[in-house]
């Protein structure tokens, strides 16, 4: 069961508060030229088959609760990845009036994947991250925190790591 | 006995959350109501607060699929404003990549759709030949989405020669295999089976409702903004394309056709490509007020701009093609089928993020 999942994590994705930027992004890598498939990740509708959460865009004060409510029918263990600048910190609407700030302040975040939007092969790249984690997590092993901070107050976003930065578009 | 089917906002065939709350007779509906906000986050307010060059890039960022057109339109807006003349050079190049993103934009939809009546084939072959468009893109500008190329007086980035044989080529790949998917878009029995007769609305109640886009030239209303000849489109012989049936089917006919129209007007706006400037410089503030309108993917978007000689804008509104395609939709949603739901939805191609900003 625990080999099923390393080698082929189920992914559903939702849609926060994006600007559709990281999602056609998103959508891009499950078809054919980047082709995720390839790693077994199968993109599902329900969350309560999947194994690993990919959110774009930030959070705001109506979507909240249904990400959180996503979240909460996924089976344990489960990993989140955070694709973009948006879940991040809120990017470049993070002081809009109705943002709340990054999806971190709602729900904990495994992967961050920088960028706006990331390019196609750096968000395989934070899926494949992904299922390390989701392996280390169901043996019941420490994980290492996200390698960019997450802020939950507003505010300027802190700079990407610099091994991930140059992916950024 | 009827009864509440929610509909999203978290939904398969859906990329992007809206939800509909569908009255339902059986598997008839009965009628439709949108619940909107998932993805509402003041961008207009904070145009106002950040200044107006900056704006350009935010405005980019109101939608990820037509982003060009979006800083188009606002620095068309903010020209207007402040009198600048755009250089003709830079006025070709932005027909180029709009016309670039409106194929990308196009191929996106009718994959989506695709994948909405479970032809996951073609959906996965249609995107495959969007990668041929992105990669035009990518030469270009550097970046497969937010072009960033746009800017106020002009473009940013040029098309060097090699560049410009380059997106040629890639636009020949793209005809060659198109012209396959093409044929099973227009010709299979099961595509035809989920499309044709399936959210039909009429020419006079889809103008009357105020739909925009492919959504009304599929009802056979040749309205197109192209056809007054903003940027370079008067010098470059467009037809807006028209079909008459007001069905799903049409609206996706209309699609394909436009994707050979802007392939043609791509190869033509390459060919005539003017030497000269690409930006004029400005100096100043913007004041007064000015309303602009370009034909985006989905149709026409309507920019509102109040200028008050400082360096923020007073105010920013902008009225997006799918708000403007809602009321047509629910019209077409009533009496159809549940399975046919999704994909009356994905036929007027719908932009939430655009709707809600
Ligand atoms: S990170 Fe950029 S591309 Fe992605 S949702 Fe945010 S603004 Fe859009």
């Amino acid at each position: 069961m625990s080999k099923a999942i390393s080698k082929s994590p189920w992914v559903v994705h939702f849609n926060c508060n994006s600007c559709n930027g990281c999602d056609i992004e998103f959508l891009a890598c499950l078809t054919p030229t980047y082709d995720v498939e390839r790693f077994g990740v199968l993109h599902v509708g329900n969350p309560k088959h999947a194994d690993v959460l990919v959110v774009t865009g930030s959070v705001n004060l109506r979507n909240r609760h249904v990400l959180k409510n996503v979240y909460d029918q996924m089976p344990d263990p489960k990993v989140v990845v955070a694709m973009g600048i948006c879940p991040a910190t809120g990017g470049i609407f993070a002081d809009c009036y109705n943002v709340v700030g990054g999806v971190g302040s709602v729900i904990p975040v495994d992967v961050h994947v920088p960028g706006c939007p990331p390019r196609p092969e750096a968000m395989i790249d934070g899926i494949i991250e992904a299922v390390g984690i989701l392996e280390k997590k169901r043996a019941g092993l420490a994980v290492d925190p996200p390698l960019l901070p997450v802020k939950t107050v507003k505010g300027p976003a802190p700079a990407p790591a610099p091994q991930e930065a140059s992916e950024k578009n | 006995m009827s009864m509440l089917v929610p509909f999203g906002p978290q939904h398969p065939v859906l990329p992007e959350p809206l939800q509909l709350r569908l009255e339902l007779n059986d598997e008839k509906v009965v009628s439709a109501v949108p619940v909107v906000g998932y993805v509402h986050r003041g961008l207009e307010k904070l145009a106002e607060q950040k200044d107006f060059i900056q704006d350009t890039f935010l405005i980019e960022r109101v939608c990820g699929i037509c982003s060009f057109m979006h800083s188009m339109a606002y620095s068309m807006g903010i020209e207007e404003l402040m009198g600048i003349q755009v250089p003709d050079r830079a006025r070709y190049l932005r027909v180029v990549w709009a016309e670039l993103h409106r194929m990308h934009s196009h191929l996106l939809a009718l994959g989506l759709l695709a994948d909405a009546f479970g032809f996951e084939n073609l959906f996965y072959t249609i995107w495959k030949i969007r990668e041929e468009i992105m990669d035009a893109m990518e030469c270009t500008t550097g970046a497969r989405v937010m072009l960033g190329s746009c800017c106020i007086g002009g473009v940013r980035k040029d098309i060097s020669a090699e560049q410009a044989k380059f997106v040629l080529e890639k636009l020949n790949n793209f005809e060659k295999m198109f012209k396959r998917s093409s044929e099973v878009l227009m010709g299979d029995y099961s595509v035809k089976e989920r499309l044709v007769g399936v959210g039909v609305i009429d020419g006079k109640k889809a103008y009357e409702l105020g739909a925009v886009g492919p959504s009304l030239r599929g009802s056979g209303i040749a309205k197109d903004h192209r056809m007054t000849g903003y940027a370079a489109y008067g010098e470059l012989g467009f037809e807006p394309v028209v079909e008459k049936d007001g069905d799903c089917y049409a609206r996706t006919m209309v699609r394909v056709r436009e994707l050979y129209q802007s392939m043609t007007l791509v190869r033509e706006a390459l060919a005539k490509l003017p030497e000269g400037e690409l930006k004029t410089p400005f100096k100043g503030n913007p004041s007064g007020e000015a309303a602009v309108r370009v034909e985006q993917p989905r149709g026409e978007v309507l920019y509102y701009l109040r200028g008050n000689g400082t360096d923020k804008l007073d105010r920013l509104r902008i009225r997006t093609p799918t708000f403007a395609n809602i009321a047509p939709l629910l019209t077409m949603l009533v009496g159809c089928n549940l399975p046919d739901v999704a994909v009356i939805i994905l036929s007027i191609d719908p932009c939430i993020s655009c709707t809600e900003r």
